[in-house]
């Protein structure tokens, strides 16, 4: 580990994307996100790399996909009004397997909202954005240091599974500075992905190899020639109406994800050992949530947190289980109830999920949190005489 | 040193942000834990503007200040605003231009940071530098070579000088206002 410096943590960013291997930037700029391409203008020339800024937020994503296509690793980043232009290519994206990897640093909405003010209203965005049944990956950071190690790994999964990966930021975190200790490069883990072994012609360029779950593409411009489509393929590439096929090509895309949750799934337990009342959350308001859960315990109440690192998969075992040991779950999050619907549905009644949001650029603070939980533990303890 | 809050306010383009900025940078080089941010409008320019910096000797869970230590006002509309969400306990700078507010009398302390930045550096782009030496010698959260540290990290190439002397000016004032309060 190197020393202590401090970075903003859209600064973070953007500096893992470059220790992920990021050489494109495409994007427009907006608040709370600009200081990420800001950085990457200054940064990808530097690291031999390109940045664009393009002329709307739809060709920012689709140039992301073309440099992809040509193997090269590409990052736009946005928030809420150009993460809605964004989702028919990220749709694109999926269907034809190109990696790539799209920020979005929420703010409050909806429409242009409260364009300076934090919000976590995305999350269901991040999932059902783009139409179709389709797989979705999303990761949320809660740390300027937590920024810096997820955006690496949010380009490797993106090579892996071939799909777009969505980097949940929010304005609470994207403009906080604090300390980060960058770690040797060496000591990073970097995944690429998977390309033929040669240029050779291949009529089935989507073929996927026994013990794979995606096809090896060759990059664009290596000599092999073959058909992109964001039509339901076959293994040669080119259209097909097949319901068998669609059926083999949509289920395996599904497939990819949900049969590899484990190796994608990342979550952070808090005090949940013996812990009756758990907060969960992410991103930012996490910060809030280790507060109060420290205050709580003081008063000597066995507050804990969960906090979930990967937001899509939803680690839904992972909250079955916690359901099964814990007395009451409370769900922080700043919108209206969106992650509310996936805790209550993979706790399946066992334990009742309360919940605390806003939705109007205000933050949640620890005060009201800690309220929250003693409100709910004193009414446990009444029901218990 | 348990847990600092601080807040910055002026109006934008003051260089309120930078100052905490470098003054999260200086707890940095002092290896303490900090957390910087901000609240601005969308406006550029003029408008109330907010930054906030922690310094804690352990980690920083909740990033944003909710109960100051201390508060820095250098726009008049600041200082009625701000001065008055404050705790009794929590010290604060006034530019010695402002009119203190009846409420707040007790707990202020003013240093001419605006006039010193026209007056003895010939530039108002510096008052935030003078603030931070101000700051730093008030609250101590770094020894004065890593104040200037923390300061070239974050000014433009050709003003080292001017900035340097800036933040020397502050300290100067920093160092009579901290005797005074030990007299009070």
């Amino acid at each position: 580990m190197g020393k202590a410096v401090l970075m903003q943590g859209n600064e973070a960013c953007v500096e893992g994307a470059l220790a992920a291997g990021m050489r494109l930037f495409a994007g427009y700029p907006i608040t709370p996100s600009t200081e990420i391409a800001e950085n990457c203008a200054v940064r990808l020339p530097l690291a031999g790399g390109t940045f664009i800024q393009m002329e709307d937020e739809i060709a920012g994503i689709a140039a992301v996909i073309g440099a992809s296509a040509a193997g090269i690793k590409a990052m736009t980043a946005t928030s809420g009004p150009g993460f809605s232009l964004k989702q028919e290519n990220i749709g694109y994206a999926c269907l034809t397997e190109i990696p790539c990897v799209v920020v979005d640093v929420q703010r409050s909405g909806p429409s242009t909202g409260l364009p300076t003010s934090p919000s976590q209203g995305d999350v269901m965005q991040a999932r059902w954005g783009t139409h179709g049944d389709h797989p979705a990956i999303a990761v949320s950071p809660s740390s300027v240091k937590e920024t810096y190690e997820l955006i690496i790994r949010c380009f490797n999964l993106s090579e892996k599974y071939r799909t777009p990966v969505i980097f949940l930021m929010d304005e609470m975190i994207a403009h906080l500075r604090e300390a980060v200790e960058l770690p040797d490069m060496d000591s990073l883990e970097i995944e690429d992905r998977l390309t033929p072994l040669t240029a050779e012609k291949n009529p089935f360029p989507y073929l996927v190899k026994e013990g794979e779950w995606v096809p090896r593409l060759m990059p664009l411009g290596m000599g092999q020639h073959y058909h992109i489509t964001g039509l339901i393929h076959d293994d040669t590439g080119f259209p097909t109406n097949s319901h068998e096929e669609a059926d083999k090509l949509c289920r395996r895309l599904l497939d990819k994800i949900q049969k590899n949750k484990e190796d994608i799934i990342t979550y952070d337990g808090y005090l949940l050992e013996d812990a009756e009342e758990v907060v969960v959350c992410y991103g930012g308001t996490a910060r809030a949530a280790l507060s109060a859960v420290d205050e709580a315990r003081m008063e000597g109440i066995k507050a804990g947190m969960f906090r979930l690192i990967t937001i899509w998969p939803f680690p839904e075992e992972q909250i079955f289980r916690l359901a099964d040991k814990t007395g009451r779950i409370l769900v922080a999050e700043h919108n209206d109830g969106q992650i509310l619907l996936e805790v209550r549905r993979s706790a399946q009644g066992k334990v009742p999920v309360d919940f605390i949001g806003k939705i109007n650029g205000d933050v949640i603070t620890p005060e009201e949190l800690l309220t929250k939980i003693e409100e709910e533990h004193y009414a446990k303890c009444a029901d218990k005489k | 040193m348990a847990r600092s809050e601080l807040r910055l306010t002026g109006s934008g383009g003051q260089g309120i942000i930078l100052a905490a900025i470098i003054l999260a940078e200086a707890a940095v080089i002092a290896e303490k834990k900090t957390a910087q941010s901000q609240a601005y409008g969308p406006e550029a320019r003029g408008g109330m503007c907010k930054a906030e910096v922690i310094i804690s000797d352990v980690p920083i869970g909740f990033t944003k200040v909710l109960h100051p230590t201390f508060l820095m006002a250098l726009t008049q509309e600041a200082l009625n605003h701000f001065s008055e969400e404050v705790a009794e306990t929590c010290m604060i700078l006034a530019d010695a231009g402002l009119t203190i507010p009846v409420w707040a009398e007790k707990q202020t302390v003013t240093a001419p940071i605006l006039k010193a930045a026209k007056e003895r550096i010939g530039k108002t782009v510096t008052a935030n530098i003078i603030a931070v030496g101000v700051i730093n010698k008030l609250l101590g959260i770094a020894d004065e070579k890593t104040m200037e540290r923390a300061v070239l990290r974050h000014i433009p190439e050709g003003t080292e000088d001017l900035n340097l002397k800036a933040l020397h000016v502050g300290e100067e004032m920093g160092e009579v206002l901290k005797k005074q309060r030990k007299d009070m």
